[in-house]
């Protein structure tokens, strides 16, 4: 899992799991620990950024025949600009983007103007470890996956009528890069970091050994774009699905990108013309490593 | 007698007892005590709009308003808009306080975001070939828009806007409706605010009498008709100015000029008015 989490068989039997926001003598919180395997048994999900945009993409385990192929979408929007998704406890995550959506609004109340994806990774982070203060409240199910675009050219403030000054509003340095695509993942203990690609759900071992393999990293070269994000997003889903192989599942996928890109600053469902394109080749990417290894 | 409103029509001292000043203000004997003051609302616009303007014509609607916001007598912004779009089939054409204006503008904007959370989009270029099914006609943010004033005024604090709502319904079909700071609402084939109710609708129903020539209209014959109408009140309306923004909105989306100009002006038979009267020179 990378992280050093130990099995929790230890605590069984001590009574320092049975409440939440207790420590245990060696200072863990079990309950919050319990969470997370929660969301050990969750569809895969990752995100990747690319160059010039995010891609969001889950695994839709299908439960039952009688369920309305591409409907009931898990993978939510915040703002415009900004994408959710989640493994582990559905409703949970339901209840994550609910809260996203109130604090981006708020922010807009405030500030005029869309919140920027490192102040709503922020306080969902905060939100997020809130509950795991007090024992009247259990930690959240979920380890979302936050994505996003801020604008790189200048946004009107809301509700602005007029062109205002020809000057740059508060004082701008000339040539300074602003916004771009950002990507963040948030865990039942509301801890978050920023990544260059963020997997999560059952199958997140296989999903980050194949985003390591990417070129996402800007200090190293060439970052990958948008639309070979998407096909990569969609590789590793398939990839991370062989292990449950028996499952039948569909790909979610959204992505988003700047104003002067494909998805025109807002997050979006990535076009079906181009998500089917994507499927194709990770079936034939699969099939070829089955090749290799007869 | 003073400008405070508690020393207007005072009941006879010796017949009522003295009236309690606590709520005043300290210069007029009250204690100041926030709680205690009765609640008060702005009840005059500030910095102002004038006129909106708009007609239907056979597969959409025209609508137009001037750039000026007025302070008091004083053009002091000029370049001000005030056609509002607000997705791909509906533009709000705003008259009135400027500030209010803003608000019900972010109000839309957030209105907005939450129908885009349903899954419809409106994004500035989707086509509308698009499945639209979800996405806001011009009738219900009319509905969304009434709603609001009605509510505002009801609870004596209204948003002193006259409102004309333009654009296609969900049946696309061309939709044009007012609401105003009262909550009244009311629909034509043509609309105008302000002014432009007493300057305007005459000239734009000599075009469009009543729904059955609506289908007649061109969209050119329609916006050439606004143009018309945005002459006369320059020409007639002292806070309205020359440079002005121009929407039209048809099944194609929403066409929203901000930098018209009026032209052809007529200022030449000027030169030969002297005087009130008996004056020759």
């Amino acid at each position: 899992d990378g992280t050093n989490r130990r099995a929790p068989q230890t605590s069984i039997g001590t009574g320092y799991d049975l409440s939440n926001s207790v420590f245990s003598p060696d200072g863990r919180n079990f309950q919050v620990e319990y969470a997370t395997k929660a969301v050990e048994n969750g569809g895969t999900a990752v995100g990747i950024r690319c160059k010039d945009g995010v891609v969001l993409a889950l695994e839709k385990i299908v439960t039952s025949k009688l369920l309305k192929k591409d409907a009931n979408k898990r993978i939510a929007t915040v703002d415009r600009n900004m994408g959710v998704v989640h493994s582990g406890l559905v409703p949970d995550g339901r209840h994550f983007v609910s809260r996203a959506r109130d604090e981006a609004s708020s922010w807009r109340g405030t500030y005029k103007a869309p919140i920027p994806a490192s102040a709503l990774a922020n306080r969902m982070g905060a939100y997020v470890q809130a509950y795991t203060l007090y024992n009247s409240v259990r930690p959240f199910g979920i380890t979302a996956i936050v994505g996003g675009y801020d604008a790189e050219t200048e946004v009107d403030v809301d509700g602005a009528v007029g062109s205002g000054p020809k000057m740059g509003s508060g004082g701008k340095t000339p040539g300074a890069k602003e916004g771009g695509p950002y990507l963040y993942m948030i865990e039942p203990s509301g801890l978050y970091w920023g990544y260059y690609g963020a997997a999560t759900g059952k199958g997140r071992q296989a999903a980050k050994a194949e985003l390591e393999k990417l070129n996402l990293d800007p200090s190293k070269g060439e970052v990958i774009g948008l639309e070979e994000g998407v096909k990569e997003a969609a590789r590793i889903i398939y990839a991370a699905h062989e292990d449950s192989k028996d499952k039948e599942f569909e790909l979610e996928m959204t992505w988003v990108s700047a104003v002067n890109g494909p998805t025109k600053g807002r997050h979006e469902e990535v076009p079906k013309e181009l998500r089917e394109e994507a499927e194709r080749l990770a079936k034939k990417a699969l099939e070829g490593e089955d090749d290799m290894e007869e | 007698m003073n400008h405070l409103p508690q020393a207007w029509g005072r009941p006879r001292d010796d017949i009522y007892g003295h009236y309690n000043p606590a709520y005043l203000p300290s210069s007029h004997g009250g204690t100041q005590n926030p709680s205690a003051l009765p609640t008060t609302h702005t009840q005059s616009p500030i910095v102002t709009g004038t006129s909106v303007v708009a007609v239907k014509f056979q597969d959409g609607v025209v609508i137009a308003a001037d750039n000026l916001a007025s302070y008091g007598s004083l053009a002091r912004f000029t370049d001000v808009k005030r056609l509002k779009r607000f997705n791909r089939k509906a533009v709000v054409g705003f008259g009135g306080d400027v500030s209010d204006m803003q608000y019900i503008d972010r109000l839309l904007l957030s209105l907005d975001v939450e129908e885009n959370y349903g899954g419809a989009s409106s994004s500035p270029d989707d086509d509308a070939t698009k499945d639209d099914k979800s996405l806001m006609g011009a009738n219900n943010l009319h509905t969304y828009l009434s709603k609001v004033m009605y509510k505002r005024r009801s609870d004596f604090n209204p948003l002193w806007n006259a409102l004309l709502v333009a654009g296609i319904d969900d049946k696309n079909t061309p939709f044009l409706a007012s609401a105003d700071l009262l909550g009244t609402t009311y629909s034509a084939p043509t609309l105008a605010t302000g002014f432009g109710a007493h300057l305007a609708q005459p000239i734009l129903r000599t075009v469009v009498p009543d729904e059955s020539h609506v289908k007649d209209l061109t969209k050119e014959k329609a916006v050439e008709a606004v143009r018309e109408c945005m002459k006369v009140l320059f020409y007639r309306d002292a806070r309205s100015m020359p440079a002005y923004s121009l929407a039209v909105i048809d099944g194609k989306g929403v066409e929203l000029s901000t930098d018209e100009k009026l032209e052809g002006q007529s200022w030449a038979f000027a030169e030969t008015i002297r005087g009130y009267g008996t004056q020759t020179v």
